[in-house]
């Protein structure tokens, strides 16, 4: 691998982080421009495609149910610690439906689901990659984007929004529960709360994000595992920066596409 | 005078803070097998790597069958390897497949030969480097030796007109670099694949080659057939050769 500017030295420890970040974010875009050239070709691998989406989506399925069903209760809890003596309980299925659909569903399964497949991605590519695996691949003429990445990025996009829209349900349910076993709150009145401001478009919302978290996650994975180098030691790192870089940026594209939405498209 | 296949002409790689290679000067010949050979790392792997364009040179250039390989776009390359075959080192078999399907990948996305015509196929290769009946199994159940054959059957599942080794005999016993060595010079002396190997094997280098190079300080610092590198006065060559601790090439 040749020297990158940001590795040779000459520059300063704040110049080389900068020059660092954006070197990652010049070689995401440009694997990014490379799966959308790909795509037409990779998606034709349907084997492959089915294969991560069972890992992708069908593994995480336990996972996202726990994490949701003790979403949906936690949400019940607190929300109506904060109603009590203010705000009528009608509100409880409201504002756990709102929250879930919006916003916890997606992001919560996103965070949970970016640990769990980017890091695996980022392990798995990265391994292929340092015991020469990838470079195998490229001579004998497969182009590894088409043959790993495309596969794994329309997987991420398309079980992100189907594990969002389980993780609503499961975390409603969860917060149905909690409101009808613990809390005095009749069925009844969590049922009509939940359909009181009820939004298709809320929904609609939560999947749109989910949809941009999947590329996110898989395209992480995909380029810190791509470009590991050293071995264990390098799989091992690549696997942390993937994460880390997976969830940090769910969190930017969380506030950039609920501006986007709530004050542009859905205004 | 024979027609070049293989051309490297002034060709400098830095990697890390060091430049591996300073200057490469080498062609090899349509049919020709070329063994280079040098101490670890010296670069021997790099020039290979160059040659199927996972690196570009820093200066200088590459030419296969005449083409610039650093000019070719993603999809020229793409075309270009698959008239190449290398074998890596570790063998780089892919983890998550079967032999089968290891050997036959190449077929499946190049050609459009049916799934009953490349299992033959397959089979036809894995019997060429005496792995009858390996197709089911998983490359983590193989011996080194064995992975080394399955990686030398993919490689040549092709029919490459030009064949790359990496090591191809080092970590095996004596008994298989025998095997893997008579395979490749009789792939040579058969099919008259052009082949470069890199190694410091010397039994395995005067068995497969027809020149043999030396890289040394990032150059070919020797060139010759087996018998006049075997006959050489140059002290860093007949140090290397006999494997002594003691010349002008220094212990790392």
């Amino acid at each position: 691998m040749s020297e990158t500017p940001a590795e040779t030295g000459v520059a300063t420890w704040p110049q080389r982080t900068i020059l660092g970040i954006f070197q990652d974010a010049g070689e995401v875009f440009i694997l990014l421009g490379s799966v959308l050239r790909e795509i037409p070709a990779g998606s034709r691998k349907i084997g492959l495609l089915i294969q991560q989406m069972a890992h992708i989506g069908v593994g995480s399925m336990p996972l996202t149910v726990i994490v949701a069903l003790f979403t949906g209760a936690v949400a019940a809890v607190q929300a109506s610690y904060q109603f009590r003596d203010y705000v009528p309980m009608i509100y409880l299925g409201t504002v756990i439906g709102k929250s879930v659909v919006i916003e916890l569903g997606p992001v919560l399964t996103a965070l949970v689901v970016g640990g769990r497949v980017g890091a695996s991605i980022a392990a798995e590519l990265g391994t292929m990659r340092v015991t020469e695996q990838v470079d195998a691949m490229e001579t004998m003429g497969i182009s590894p984007v088409r043959f790993l990445v495309v596969p794994r990025f329309l997987a991420a996009i398309l079980m992100l929004p189907a594990l969002t829209v389980f993780a609503d349900v499961v975390a409603i349910l969860g917060g149905y529960l909690v409101s009808t076993l613990t809390l005095d709150v009749t069925s009844h009145t969590f049922i009509s709360g939940l359909k009181l401001y009820f939004k298709t478009q809320d929904v609609f919302s939560g999947l749109i994000k989910a949809f941009f978290f999947g590329g996110i996650i898989a395209t992480m994975g995909c380029h810190y595992g791509l470009r590991s180098e050293g071995g264990a030691e390098g799989v091992g790192l690549a696997t942390t920066r993937a994460v880390v870089a997976s969830c940090l940026l769910i969190l930017i594209v969380d506030y950039l596409l609920a501006s986007f939405l709530f004050r542009v498209l859905f205004a | 005078m024979p027609e070049t296949a293989i051309e490297f002409a002034g060709v400098w790689k830095r990697l890390g803070h060091a430049d591996v290679l300073r200057g490469v000067d080498l062609s090899v010949a349509r049919g020709e097998s070329l063994v280079v050979i040098g101490r670890s790392g010296t670069g021997k792997s790099v020039l290979l790597k160059h040659v199927v364009g996972l690196m570009r040179p820093d200066r200088g250039v590459v030419r296969v069958n005449g083409v610039d390989v650093s000019s070719l776009g993603e999809r020229e390359l793409l075309s270009l390897r698959e008239e190449m075959g290398m074998l890596f080192q570790g063998g780089a078999l892919f983890d998550s497949m079967t032999i089968a399907e290891n050997v036959g990948l190449a077929l499946h996305e190049h050609t459009p030969l049916p799934a009953s015509q490349i299992e033959i196929v397959v089979h036809e290769k894995l019997a060429l480097v005496g792995l009858e009946g390996t197709e089911g199994m998983r490359p983590s159940s193989l011996s080194g030796g064995m992975k080394k054959r399955a990686a030398l059957a993919r490689a040549l599942v092709m029919n490459p007109k030009i064949m790359l080794y990496d090591e191809p005999t080092t970590g095996l016993d004596p008994i298989t670099s025998d095997v893997i060595n008579r395979l490749i010079r009789r792939l040579q002396e058969r099919l008259r694949i052009t082949s470069i190997a890199v190694t410091h094997d010397m039994r395995s280098a005067y068995h497969i080659a027809d020149r043999i190079a030396m890289l040394h300080e990032g150059r070919i610092h020797a060139l010759g057939t087996p018998e006049e590198i075997q006959g050489t006065t140059d002290p860093a060559v007949r140090q290397f050769i006999e494997g002594s601790s003691e010349g002008p090439l220094l212990p790392t």
